[in-house]
């Protein structure tokens, strides 16, 4: 049975204008933009999960800030169960939050410092009216103890300044599942959290969807953990996406000279291995002036003369799987 | 060779309305020069308070209650102010956990590196500026990008900025907090490649605090494994990784995911951390260890020298390496 789209992101773009001062500005005479987000389209069904990996400020956050309405896209559209929500604001955008929560990537700057964790925990129940007194006090200790936060009794009158990364990462995540989501933009949700207790989490993360029928856009820099948890892996870089695929034809057959690059530089719990050496050449380039052609060509070891050229568009290289590359 | 850094039976404190949370309880290890010693442990076991309190940086209700911190042998845990501030940044600096600590909202990432480095070195402008280029493209970031502030980067971003921070003033001693957690895998490996090039070109020690056993595991000379508090394995790397012999240790090797498996299942250690307000009588991780005894419950083990340099906080090691 195939299942429904929950959300859909179409040709979706997010320029950031670069602030300079006025005599910069006088003597460029031009306004210079940072493309975080150039076009990117990709959906998501129901009750899946799709990983989002890439290179350390390509787009990701800017991307999962734009599907939650915390900004505003340049262009292109976001559609969450068929409905264009990119402009939706008032009681429709309220509506909007209760569904769709972002788990974000910093818990030190989105945890309030003057709220205690029970009460932050409660807030959105509150904001919502879903419940009150005893009710939602039962509801906040049974969510933070599934994430690990016990005795929850403790943990409820403590401030987030008095917690450890990992611990406020947990108060994140249970403040945005507490709320009965359908769409959950995760963000690096268990960056700081250490392997045992990452798959507790991860387990209940995969519990509540499968109880609730989620959805997740999980963004993850950890390959173990997006192959763990995706259905589908969307690899961004430098703005765009270059391959989009099953989890399982990331992982067995990447095509893009990036992710291959990604897949090999993997670390393994072993210091007697081989070191490894990771062949990228060149610097990482700005998203302000991005490379002309292929983003990708001045670090690949396989670009041709058209790569510099011209904008390879995703194609199909298998059923499911799409690369952007003129190598395929 | 002398020790850059020493620990000696450290306890901080965290004293709260309903008891003190006895963060980091005892603990004790060495490091040389130019060596890297992996900090790794639970969520909550106290980390980033040891390493705070390496700096003197424990925000209050936080306290040093007692313990020796020998820095180049001399002993800066009682030191002053006044004394520390000339130790920070310029030869103890540190990577926070929460990049943003670092980071002035108000400074274009340029002006604020230009600024660190002219505090401490009498250089002119110019070539200040030259350093803070070189300093932002060796962690990745454009150069081109210098005129912005903080929030307009990317958490990753905001992370190897302050990196660059910490490593302006080539310090002895770099204390790095988590400082690779939103970095995807080929940029890790470019920064711990920096950090190879520190050690090699000046020495630089550095404790590497995080959760990542994997990424540890290429670079760490010596790891130390940090349980509810205390340090339970003190080990050199490649015996850490060959032979574990807390259990802990033990069961924390075998919950790293192995990437090459296809097999779906994620090992975990079952149970939670105690709560370090009332932590238990006897071995702290008595309450989850498949091996534990009746001794384990009621009394705290020492912590044993196995061999030189190898030290390990369990009844099952009675100063060999065989189980006893
Ligand atoms: N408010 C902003 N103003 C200007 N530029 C911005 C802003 N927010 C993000 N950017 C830029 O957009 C690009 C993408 O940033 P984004 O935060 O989406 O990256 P990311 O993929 O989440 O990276 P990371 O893995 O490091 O968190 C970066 O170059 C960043 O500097
Ligand atoms: N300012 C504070 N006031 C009270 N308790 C605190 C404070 N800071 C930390 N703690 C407590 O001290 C313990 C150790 O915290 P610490 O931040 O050192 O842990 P950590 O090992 O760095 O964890 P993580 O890996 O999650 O960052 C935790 O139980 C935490 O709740
Ligand atoms: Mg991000
Ligand atoms: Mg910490």
């Amino acid at each position: 049975m195939e299942r429904k789209v929950e959300l859909k992101v179409v040709n979706l773009k997010k320029y950031f204008p670069v602030q300079k001062s006025f005599l910069e500005r006088l003597l460029s005479g031009k306004i210079e933009y940072v493309q975080a987000v150039n076009r990117i389209s990709f959906e998501v069904r129901r009750g899946e999960v799709f990983g989002l990996v890439g290179e350390s400020g390509c787009g990701k956050t800017t991307t999962g800030r734009l599907i939650t309405r915390l900004i505003e896209p340049t262009e292109g559209k976001i559609i969450f169960k068929g409905e264009d929500v990119t402009f939706i604001q008032g009681e429709r955008l309220r509506e909007f939050r209760k569904y769709v929560q972002i788990i974000f990537q910093n818990p030190y700057a989105s945890l309030n410092p003057r709220m205690r964790i029970g009460e932050a925990t409660a807030h959105p129940l509150e904001i919502h009216g879903i419940a009150t007194g005893e009710r939602k006090k039962k509801m906040v200790f049974e969510m933070l103890e599934k994430v690990g936060l016990e005795p929850a009794k403790k943990f409820y009158d403590l401030y987030p300044f008095e917690l450890s990364g990992g611990q406020r990462q947990r108060v994140a995540i249970a403040r945005a599942m507490i709320l009965n989501p359908e769409l959950v933009v995760a963000d690096e949700p268990i960056s700081m959290i250490d392997v045992s207790l990452r798959a507790k989490i991860l387990e209940l993360m995969l519990m509540l969807k499968e109880e609730r029928n989620l959805t997740y856009v999980f963004i993850t820099h950890d390959l173990a953990v997006a192959k763990y948890i995706s259905d589908w892996i969307g690899i961004m870089y430098l703005g765009e996406i270059v391959e989009i695929g099953r989890k399982e034809q990331i992982f067995s057959t990447p095509y893009h000279p990036y992710t291959k690059a990604l897949l090999s530089a993997i670390p393994v719990p072993d210091p007697k291995r081989e070191k490894k050496d990771i062949k990228l050449k060149g610097e990482v380039p700005s998203s302000i002036n991005p490379p002309s052609g292929c983003r990708f060509h001045p670090r690949c070891s396989f670009a041709k003369d058209k790569c510099s050229n011209l904008k390879p568009s995703l194609k199909m290289v298998d059923k499911d799987h799409y690369v952007a590359c003129h190598l395929y | 060779m002398k020790n850059l850094l020493t620990i000696q039976d450290l306890r901080v404190y965290y004293y709260l309305r309903e008891g003190a949370v006895r963060a980091v309880d005892g603990v004790s290890f060495f490091m040389k020069r130019g060596e890297t010693v992996g900090l790794v442990g639970e969520s909550g076991s106290g980390k980033s308070t040891l390493g705070l309190s390496i700096l003197k940086l424990v925000s209050s209700p936080g306290k040093i209650v007692s313990g020796k911190i020998l820095f180049n042998g001399n002993d800066i845990a009682g030191w002053n102010e006044k004394k520390m501030r000339l130790l920070r940044g310029s030869r103890i600096s540190m990577v926070f956990q929460d990049p943003m600590t670092s980071l002035n909202p108000l400074m274009r990432i340029e002006e604020h590196l230009v600024e660190t480095i002219r505090t401490h070195q009498k250089i002119p402008k110019a070539e200040a500026k030259k350093k803070a280029s070189l300093l932002l493209n060796e962690v990745g970031i454009p150069p081109e990008r210098g005129g912005d502030y903080p929030h307009q980067f990317s958490g990753g971003m905001r992370q190897r900025i302050g990196i660059a921070l910490a490593i302006a003033l080539n310090p002895d001693l770099l204390i790095a907090d988590e400082f690779t957690s939103s970095l995807d895998v080929i940029v890790q490996f470019q920064i711990l490649n920096l950090m190879k090039k520190l050690k090699a070109s000046h020495q630089m020690g550095l404790i590497f605090i995080s959760h990542d056993i994997s990424l540890v595991s290429e670079i760490a000379d010596r790891i130390a494994l940090m349980y509810a508090g205390q340090i339970v394995e003190f080990a050199p790397a490649d015996i850490f990784f060959s032979e574990p012999l807390h259990p802990y240790s033990e069961g924390l090797l075998n919950s790293v995911p192995n990437i090459e498996l296809s097999d779906q299942k994620l090992n975990y250690i079952p149970g939670m951390p105690p709560d370090l307000v009332r932590p238990p009588d006897g071995c702290r991780f008595y309450p989850r260890c498949p091996y534990g005894e009746d001794i384990c419950r009621r009394k705290e083990p020492p912590l044993v020298q196995i061999e030189k340099e190898h030290m390990v906080k369990c009844f099952r090691y009675d100063g060999k390496k065989s189980r006893t």
